[in-house]
């Protein structure tokens, strides 16, 4: 490549001020014809500031922009489709019920006369699925394909409208590794077919297999742009965090000790009263982590609902601490050794207008100390807080800060705080550390291990293999609502958790049959 | 305003900003009332400021004045405690108008047709029949919503008609005054035991109401009830998974706001009308929505904003005796006021006041099913 070449994209001087933040601060970037250039940064680095100005949803206070060597204003999404740019969410825009052509069109429909000429937008996605060798039946309707699928299903969207830029928000985050391998795939027919890609992540395993370049943001500002050669995840993870960070937790073995939580045979529903979780049994010990590793959506949600009294319990037994526990009744739970870190810190976890100080005793608000007959004691409350901020290393300018102001890494070292303040035997922590800064992670391990060590039984739900695969001492695979297989965390490497969690039978992938949990 | 118990030290000042800024929409909302109302009495060819000097003269030039104004104050305060207290639960009590009925009804009934009983205790008794007839018919709507989902809007609409009627039915029948030559609906007058007192100008039922409103401030800000009830209206999901009884705090929440508004109705009849006749009560209830919101949900704000309903009422005749202008000006000047806080854009845009923080916002009412 020459180095007087023309970018598919560049920014320049990019500068976004919020009220009280500087969210981009003369920001550089630029993007070659046919690369991958991954963005990497931690939450609130600016990542997603940079990337809504490129496709028109902000106006930069400074900075230009070029389209292929040529200065443009992009004053909206609609600007930034007719220039080329074309941006997969996070979270899908597609209408469930409507076939792939049909969404295909949405809000580009090829019209006969004045109805709708569906046979063209067939036609268009068998062309586009040919050109960029990207699979997928036109009349398939949405929701019976898999998530994989259904991005594959936006990433045409956006090539319909024919974009030579495509910028994909956190692809890879509800994907299982297989479907990543072949999105992997795919970009790579893609940049072949000179589309150029920006891949947002913070996940660094991945932007070293597929990125050409990396662009690292802190705080606003670009630290540096590297080749994948150059650098090992250490290093890229450093540059996120601006200090060194441990990556690997570092753990003893594990000791068990006697059962806390024992599941039999349990039955639970999702709201559509179908079966989300079949049948599951789980035994977690005192001093050991349970891992519960699954695709999003196969039933662990509902499982760690019911585990926590929010959800009913259609068939099979829960027993806490040897006891069968009374239907649905958080508060016996809380009394009785469990500690909750929901999956949503800010629909369960916080009441985000509520002060942090009245977020830690949100569980424990109705007894002494925090009452005082019916009246509550503000100054017992305050102590409270000031002594678990202080523990816990929330960053807060004060404790009557609403939690709703916060980081998510400092919410939810609110809710680790409050739960981990109580004595605790069993802790469920569902998704503990999703949407989390690097030092977030790593400081949430630290205080899951340190429970453990403590003796006080832990049930990791995640949908990160790394951090199954870190935490765990036993690893149960969820599929559809069953648990397909139990087996220590030694004795499993990401590749066959892969294929469990994608529903390969177990005797196949773990090559001997598997004695139920 | 974030919901705050636990109060931040931070100096007098920055809290009196915060709290003069929350109340700017409100303040504005009336400002801006008070101009189209002058507009349209200049249109209609009087004098504006002939006719607001009039209705402030009217509501506080005199002793009889000021009395009129804290008597039409006094039940606006209760209903618009009652709606603002469920407000904080995430509870919109359309309902205070039927609650309001019953507990007016309750009392006089009470009032009239228990004999021998001391007058400080009568009128306590009264009173405290009243609030319980308002507390419970507001269990209906609180029940029906926990138990079968019925979205309380509907419900308390619904069953303001239902106490309208029956009421109506009471007054007409089984408890008609029979005096010779009556021929309303009303009932009976009410002994002179269970009335309450008025000192001079002040109406002991005006004093009532600010107790109530202090009352309410300390239930939600100051007890573990409290802490329930408002984590409940700002996070459902928080509070079951933190083991709060969301179902026991919703109806819990609607019978103490319907409590208010029964001792509303019953210091109406104990206070001022000194029997149940339906017309005197019309619209008390209604109008505690607008009190309401006029006061931000907050207790405190509560009192204002219900002096400020009442004064206009009160001052309203001096208005069309003096002026000549028409006292249903001051329905539409309180209409606009509603119009204005409810679409509160309006008043932001043109006052340049910013949107409204997290948790400052009033969500009029959830939707189906939210819960």
């Amino acid at each position: 490549m020459s180095e007087n070449q023309t970018f598919a994209l560049e920014v320049r001087d990019i500068v976004k001020r919020f009220p009280g933040v500087l969210a981009n601060d003369h920001v550089n970037f630029n993007l070659r014809k046919g690369e991958v250039h991954a963005l990497l940064g931690e939450n609130g680095a600016g990542k997603t500031t940079l990337m809504n100005i490129i496709y028109g949803l902000y106006h930069p206070d400074e900075g230009e922009i070029f389209v292929n060597g040529r200065k443009v204003t992009i004053d909206s999404p609609h600007d930034a489709i007719r220039l080329g740019i074309g941006m997969v969410h996070q979270h899908f825009m597609l209408v469930p019920v409507f076939t792939v052509a049909e969404n295909l069109i949405l809000g580009a429909e090829p019209t006969k006369g004045l109805s709708l000429d569906l046979k063209a937008a067939r036609q268009a996605v068998v062309d586009l699925s040919q050109r960029y060798a990207l699979e997928v039946e036109p009349d398939a309707i949405i929701e019976d394909l898999p998530v994989g699928v259904q991005q594959r299903v936006e990433i045409l969207k956006a090539l319909y409208r024919e974009a030579k830029v495509l910028v994909l928000d956190e692809p890879t985050a509800v994907l299982t590794p297989q479907e990543v391998e072949e999105l992997f795939v795919i970009m790579r027919q893609l940049t072949e077919r000179g589309v150029s890609i920006i891949f947002i992540t913070h996940k660094l395993k991945e932007v070293l297999t597929i990125a050409d370049r990396i662009t690292v943001m802190r705080r606003g500002r670009v630290v540096g742009t590297v080749r994948p050669q150059e650098v090992d995840e250490a290093k890229l993870a450093a540059m996120m965090v601006g200090r060194e960070v441990v990556l690997q937790v570092e753990k003893s073995p594990a000791e068990p000790g006697e059962p806390v939580l024992q599941v039999r045979d349990l039955v639970v529903e999702d709201e559509r009263h179908l079966i989300a979780v079949d049948h599951v049994n789980l035994e977690v010990r005192r001093g050991e982590v349970v891992g519960v590793a699954g695709v999003q959506g196969n039933g662990q949600t509902e499982l760690a609902e019911a585990l926590t009294g929010l959800r009913p319990i259609r068939e099979g037994q829960m027993l806490l601490g040897g006891k069968a526990v009374p239907p649905r009744n958080p508060r016996y739970l809380i009394e009785h050794g469990m500690a909750h870190i929901p999956e949503d810190r800010q629909k369960h976890g916080l009441v985000l207008s509520y002060t942090i100080a009245d977020n830690l005793v949100l569980c424990t608000y109705y007894k002494p100390p925090f009452a005082r007959g019916l009246q509550r004691n503000q100054a017992a409350i305050v102590e409270n807080a000031e002594k678990l901020v202080q523990q816990f290393d929330v960053r807060t300018p004060s404790i009557f800060t609403t939690a709703g102001s916060l980081s998510g890494g400092n919410q939810q070292k609110v809710i680790v705080a409050r739960e981990f303040s109580r004595p605790v035997d069993l802790l469920i922590a569902n998704q503990p550390t999703r949407g989390l800064d690097v030092g977030s992670i790593e400081y949430i391990h630290k205080r899951i291990v340190q429970m453990r060590d403590q003796g006080a039984g832990v049930l990791l739900i995640s949908a990160e293999l790394d951090e199954i695969m870190s935490l765990a001492d036993r690893i149960a695979v969820m599929f559809r609502g069953k648990i397909v297989a139990t087996v220590k965390a030694e004795e499993v490497n990401r590749e066959q958790l892969g294929l469990l969690m994608a529903g390969s039978p177990a005797s196949e992938v773990l090559g001997q049959p598997q004695p139920a949990a | 305003m974030a919901e705050k118990t636990t109060q931040n030290p931070q100096g007098w000042w920055p809290q009196m900003k915060r709290l003069l800024l929350s109340f700017s929409v409100p303040l504005g909302a009336v400002l801006l009332a008070l101009i189209i109302g002058a507009i349209i009495i200049e249109v209609s060819g009087a004098s504006a400021w002939k006719a607001y000097t009039a209705l402030a003269k009217g509501a506080f030039g005199n002793a009889a004045g000021w009395q009129r104004t804290l008597e039409k104050s006094t039940p606006l305060i209760f209903s618009g405690l009652a709606v603002a207290f469920a407000f904080k639960a995430g509870l919109f009590n359309i309902g205070a108008q039927g609650q309001l009925l019953f507990g007016a009804i309750t009392a006089a009934w009470v009032g009239f047709a228990v004999h021998g009983l001391p007058p400080g205790l009568h009128a306590a008794v009264a009173l405290a029949a009243g609030a319980v007839a308002g507390g419970l018919y507001g269990a209906i709507p609180g029940a029906l919503k926990t138990y079968t989902g019925a979205h309380e809007v509907i419900t308390t609409i619904m069953l303001n008609y239902i106490a309208m009627g029956f009421t109506d039915y009471l007054a007409n029948g089984p408890l008609k005054d029979t005096t010779p030559g009556n021929i309303v609906a009303r009932t009976p007058a009410i002994l002179d035991s269970a009335k309450l007192p008025t000192w001079g100008w002040l109406p002991f039922g005006f004093v009532l109401a600010l107790i109530g409103a202090g009352f309410a401030w300390w239930l939600l800000q100051r007890t573990t009830l409290g802490f329930e009830i408002r984590t409940v209206g700002q996070n459902p999901h928080a509070a079951r998974y933190a083991g709060m009884k969301v179902a026991r705090t919703v109806i819990l929440t609607m019978v103490i706001s319907a409590l208010f508004a029964g001792i509303g109705g019953a210091v109406e009849t104990q206070g001022v009308v000194g029997r149940y006749e339906p017309g005197f009560n019309a619209n008390l209830g209604f109008d505690g929505i607008t009190v309401a919101l006029l006061g931000k949900t907050n207790p405190f704000g509560v009192i204002p904003a219900a002096m400020l309903l009442g004064a206009m009422r009160a001052g309203s005749n001096v208005m069309q005796f003096k002026a000549h202008v028409a006292q249903e000006i001051t329905d539409v000047v309180q209409a606009l006021m509603l119009f204005f806080v409810a679409a509160d854009m309006i008043v932001r845009w043109l006052l340049r006041i910013r949107a409204a923080e997290e948790g400052e916002k009033i969500t009029l009412s959830t939707g189906w099913g939210s819960h």
